[in-house]
């Protein structure tokens, strides 16, 4: 749906009706009829508003959809523009993966977890990596002090990883990494480890998050300024393309905008933005687009408002499709495919009254899942307070099976697809999406946008106006602003980081400088700051250095000499 | 003669780089009347510290959602105190448990906040505060 | 007053002030922007031998760059062994008196550097883009022992022309972006600027930009004919061209020594110094003495009445510490 679907309406949204049908003339009559009876009856005093402070009337009816065709708007799963779906069948042949992020301390405690996860039945492993290692510092740097192993595992070079994957086959394993600054360098560390194993990259299967635009967007861990970034970008996905044809390099993520605070309009078009940018960038360094495009995938935000959420969805594979095929000139089928990772709303849960939020994750992950998920991460309640123990982690994983196996709703493909409500949404959210492409378009594109700071005040300002409406109690949070428990008494157990992890680890990657080959690592470091010098792809002189036992940090310190560093505009 | 302004440093020491709480904090304080000096992200302890001294602020508040809280923040108030800034509050928010808040209490850092907090909680805690402490004397060394 | 003699609070900042500590120059500057009674003891004990800093404006439409440009000069002044105090200016809403001050955000690299202090102040109030006591904070800070001080203003586009009589150089900055902001700000912009920055200078319309700032100066000469603004290029991010701007500010500061122009700003600052202080002098001493707030509130119904007129009222109250009558001279005339 474009903006034009509103045309032939009055501003009030009913239908200028004339040569319209009996049908939908007595449609409009009886709801005419219908807003007469609503507007004499009382309403409760509270905004009548999405998540999103999207103003949401109180019926959608046909009279809505009246521009929306159901063959070539809606149509079926499987079929352009995928607005129901990328599959035929969907979870009737596959459900979707579920896959929880986890990671924690050093390579061996993160390797008995995987092992564990695997004897049970995961097949698909998704490594969270601590603070210094996404941002590309070793753990013994000033910096990493405190944060070594504590949002994740401490990785800091060929070693390490070695270790986090000792004993598992990665020709059998599909594995998630959640880093981007440093992605091309886990990208050569995996294959290293899987070269070792004996496994060629092209039997590699995995998902690299890589979204640097969205770092400078939302989540602030870049290492150099976007320029260089996306040139990297383009090398992985150059190089993917070449030698490793399953492995996702980028994972295109509006999770992180929606943290920072966005509404789910600009988490949906800030989002899908980015991946045009990507999709640009790799078609002016010279690859066909389908070449690249198959393998790019999303990572959404699933957060309180249902419907809107659902709508979200809906909207990105329909708006995805038919940007790459009318603007990028995509005829490869799989090169229109949205396929997305799902997780629910970190910032919505509450400090207060943390069992709550296993009711609000339950409700996002329906969502996540009624939208048509390949995968999804549900939160654990108690990750208000610090990383979740096992019990929270095991609730969060039975959530999704109680949907998956208990609710029906993976019975039916799109079983919100036709309702007047999702589908006038879908087309709203669509609509708005497209003006922010303009605007955006308008500011010179993403990177212009991120320079004078366009993305950040939009993020800011819906975040303040958030927290506004919960402040002056016009939203309401169960447990925080209405229904409040004075004296609430807290009996969550926390899981702690032994601080020993973090000596370790700095005693660990002191040794390993000491004892490496440092002929064979200085030729392959001078090796790398050539190939950036000759603009060369960097995916060969990278896996070189990891090879070598060069350090994340040290990479990353040989880069940011060479490429400078970024610090964003000041904006409130 | 004006009057005294309750000046207030907000930053992000530590590596993560989630900013959302420290802006709209940031924001609901200057529309309190606070003057914000806004440090930005990745500061280190002495970082922190050196700007506070310059800027001689009432409070340095601070955001960690990382979990380094527990190195942190001890060390922001070991360098306060190296400094003389014995009139300055050190508080903060983020996910810390409250094991930790009290811990960090007992050292002497002030009440720390957890997701969810109203923005007018932490406006009147600092606001109270100052009135407690009264007047900016001239500093002793 | 100043010449009262010094409260021990005051003689022990000062005592601090003048051994050095950092922290007791925070508090003075403190007790300055918040107008503390004492606070002119401080500037009167402080104020021999200043006229040896070199103070440079900053000024630009928001987004030039003029953060990051006042740190790369900043850094290089500090190569050549200069201590550098820098001011920063943040608006103050006139709704809240709220203040965000976000200048430092992009000065990360002087933070640990002890030749370097950087103040953020809020304007509180003032227009001309600097805050209401900035040029005391700068005079606190040449006395504290700083070689240059860099006052960068407000930068909300309108021309900050607070900057001329408080710089001895002013650097105006500008982006390829702001050729509107130089059409509106023309004429002020000429008049304020002894240096021109075309910073962001690597892309596209720097150089149509810069066309449009020759074409201009080229039609406006000013008041002293004998210098013209130079123009330098910069990247500030990439710390290009800021040898160039030194160069260039080094150029016009010799210039002004040599044409006397030096002298006469630094004369010029001091006596309108005098001419404030002289005001609020009198404004304080007329209200105290006069018992003016008294007269006032029960003059505001005979005004209301058309008894009496603001005008009338005025001379009412400086009548009473024996100041003439502006009305009463006009009828008498």
């Amino acid at each position: 749906m474009t903006p034009t679907a509103r045309k032939g309406r009055r501003d009030d949204g009913r239908p200028i009706v004339q040569e319209a049908s009996t049908r939908e003339e007595r449609m409009a009559a009886r709801v005419a009829a219908w807003r007469d009876r609503w507007d004499r009856q009382s309403k409760r005093d509270i905004d009548f508003t999405s998540t999103s402070s999207m103003e949401v009337a109180p019926i959608y009816t046909p009279l809505d959809l009246a521009d929306t065709d159901p063959v070539e708007d809606i149509g079926l799963p499987g079929e352009y523009p995928y607005t129901r779906g990328v599959y035929d069948s969907m979870y009737r042949t596959r459900l979707w993966t579920m896959r929880q992020f986890a990671g924690f301390a050093t390579a061996e405690e993160t390797n008995e977890r995987y092992h564990f996860l695997l004897d049970h039945g995961q097949t698909g492993l998704s490594v969270a990596f601590d603070l210094p290692t996404l941002m590309g510092y070793d753990s013994d740097h000033p910096m990493s002090e405190g944060e070594v192993g504590v949002c994740g595992v401490a990785i800091d070079s060929l070693a390490d990883m070695e270790t986090l994957f000792h004993g598992i086959p990665l020709d059998q394993v599909s594995t998630s990494m959640t880093i981007n600054g440093p992605a091309i360098i886990f990208l050569a560390l995996y294959v290293a480890v899987a070269e070792e194993q004996g496994t060629p990259p092209d039997k590699l299967r995995g998902t690299l998050q890589t979204d640097i635009l969205k770092e400078y967007i939302a989540q602030k861990e870049w290492l150099f300024p976007p320029e260089p970034h996306l040139k990297i970008i383009v090398d992985m996905m150059a190089w993917c393309a070449d030698n490793a044809p399953k492995w996702h390099p980028i994972s295109i993520s509006g999770y992180h905008i929606r943290e920072a605070g966005s509404t789910a309009v600009q988490e949906l078009a800030f989002t899908l933005a980015d991946g045009f940018t990507y999709v640009e960038e790799g078609i002016r360094a010279g690859l066909d687009v389908d070449r690249f495009a198959p393998r790019l995938s999303f990572f959404w935000n699933a957060h309180n408002d249902f419907f809107e959420e659902v709508a979200k969805y809906r909207a990105a594979r329909r708006i995805w499709a038919r940007h790459m095929k009318e603007r990028y000139g995509a005829k490869e089928p799989r090169s229109l495919l949205m396929r997305f990772h799902t997780q629910t709303a970190g910032c919505s849960l509450t400090e207060q009254q943390p069992e709550n939020n296993i009711v609000r994750t339950a409700v996002q992950a329906l969502a996540g899942v009624m939208g048509g998920t390949q995968s999804l991460h549900t939160n654990s309640m108690d990750e208000t307070y610090a990383l979740p123990t096992e019990k929270a982690v095991k609730i969060a994983l039975r959530t999704q099976q109680v949907i998956a196996y208990e609710s029906g709703v993976a019975n039916v493909i799109d079983p919100l697809g036709g309702s007047y409500y999702v589908e006038a949404l879908t087309n709203r959210m669509e609509a708005e999406a497209e003006a922010y492409f303009r605007q955006i378009e308008s500011l010179g594109g993403v990177v212009a946008g991120i320079e004078e700071g366009f993305f950040q005040r939009e993020l800011a300002s819906a975040a303040s106006r958030y927290q506004e409406e919960i402040d002056a109690r016009r939203r309401v949070i169960v447990g925080v602003n209405e229904f409040i428990e004075q004296d609430e008494r807290l009996e969550i157990p926390i899981l702690r980081i032994d601080p020993r992890y973090e000596r370790e680890q700095c005693d660990r990657v002191k040794k390993l400088r000491a004892k490496r080959d440092d002929a064979k690592y200085q030729a392959a470091m001078a090796g790398l700051r050539q190939a950036i010098r000759d603009e060369q792809n960097l995916m060969q002189p990278v896996l070189d250095a990891v090879r070598s036992y060069a350090t994340v940090g040290e990479i990353v310190e040989l880069m940011r000499d060479e490429y400078g560093t970024w610090r964003e505009p000041s904006i409130f | 003669m004006t009057e005294q302004k309750i000046r207030v440093l907000v930053g992000k020491p530590g590596l993560d780089g989630h900013d959302r709480g420290a802006k709209v904090v940031a924001a609901a304080l200057r529309d309190a009347g606070m003057e914000v000096v806004y440090t930005g992200l990745h500061q280190t302890p002495e970082g922190i510290v050196e700007a506070a001294l310059q800027e001689d602020v009432d409070v340095i508040a601070l955001s960690i959602l990382s979990g380094a809280h527990m190195t942190l923040l001890p060390r922001v108030l070991e360098l306060m105190r190296e400094a003389g800034m014995n009139d300055v509050l050190l508080t903060g928010g983020g996910i810390i448990s409250k094991d930790d808040m009290q811990a960090l209490a007992e050292m002497g850092v002030g009440q720390l906040f957890g997701p969810g907090t109203a923005t007018g909680e932490i406006v009147e805690y600092i606001e109270n505060w100052v009135n407690n402490r009264g007047a900016k004397v001239g500093t002793t060394s | 007053m100043a010449s009262a003699s010094r409260t021990p609070e005051v003689a022990g900042l000062l005592e601090r002030f003048v051994r050095g500590d950092r922290r007791a120059l925070a508090r003075a500057l403190t007790w300055i922007e918040d107008q503390q009674p004492g606070f002119e003891q401080l500037l009167h004990a402080t104020h021999a031998g200043l006229g040896r800093a070199f103070r440079v404006g900053v000024t630009g439409p928001p987004g030039a760059g003029k953060s990051t440009l006042t740190e790369k000069f900043a850094l290089l002044c500090r190569r050549r062994d200069q201590r550098v105090a820098i001011l920063a200016v943040d608006p103050s809403s006139p709704f809240t008196g709220g203040a965000l001050l976000g200048d430092r955000i992009r000065m990360q690299d002087l933070t640990l550097d002890d030749g370097v202090f950087i103040r953020s102040m809020a304007s509180r109030g003032r227009l001309g883009g600097l805050a209401t006591t900035s040029l005391e904070a700068a005079d606190l800070l040449e006395a504290f022992g700083f070689d240059v001080v860099i006052h960068e203003t407000v930068g909300v586009g309108q021309t900050e022309r607070d900057i001329v009589s408080a710089a001895d150089t002013t650097v105006v900055v500008l982006v390829p972006e702001s050729g509107d902001a130089v059409q509106t700000m023309k004429a002020g912009l000429m008049e304020i600027a002894d240096v021109f920055v075309v910073n962001k200078a690597d892309r596209p319309g720097a150089e149509n930009l810069e066309r449009a700032l020759t074409a201009t100066l080229g039609l406006r000469p000013r008041a002293d004919r004998e210098w013209n603004p130079p123009i330098v290029r910069t990247v500030a991010v990439e710390a290009e061209g800021i040898e160039e701007l030194a160069a260039a500010i080094d150029a016009h500061r010799a210039h002004c020594q040599k044409s006397g122009a030096l002298i006469a700003k630094q004369r010029a600052r001091s006596a309108d110094r005098v001419c404030d202080l002289v005001a609020r002098r009198i404004d304080a001493h007329v209200w105290e003495r006069s018992g003016g707030e008294r007269i006032l509130e029960q003059a505001l119904d005979r005004i209301r009445d058309g008894a009496a007129t603001p005008y009338s009222v005025a001379d009412e109250i400086v009548a009473a510490v024996g100041f003439g009558s502006e009305t009463e001279q006009e009828e008498g005339a």
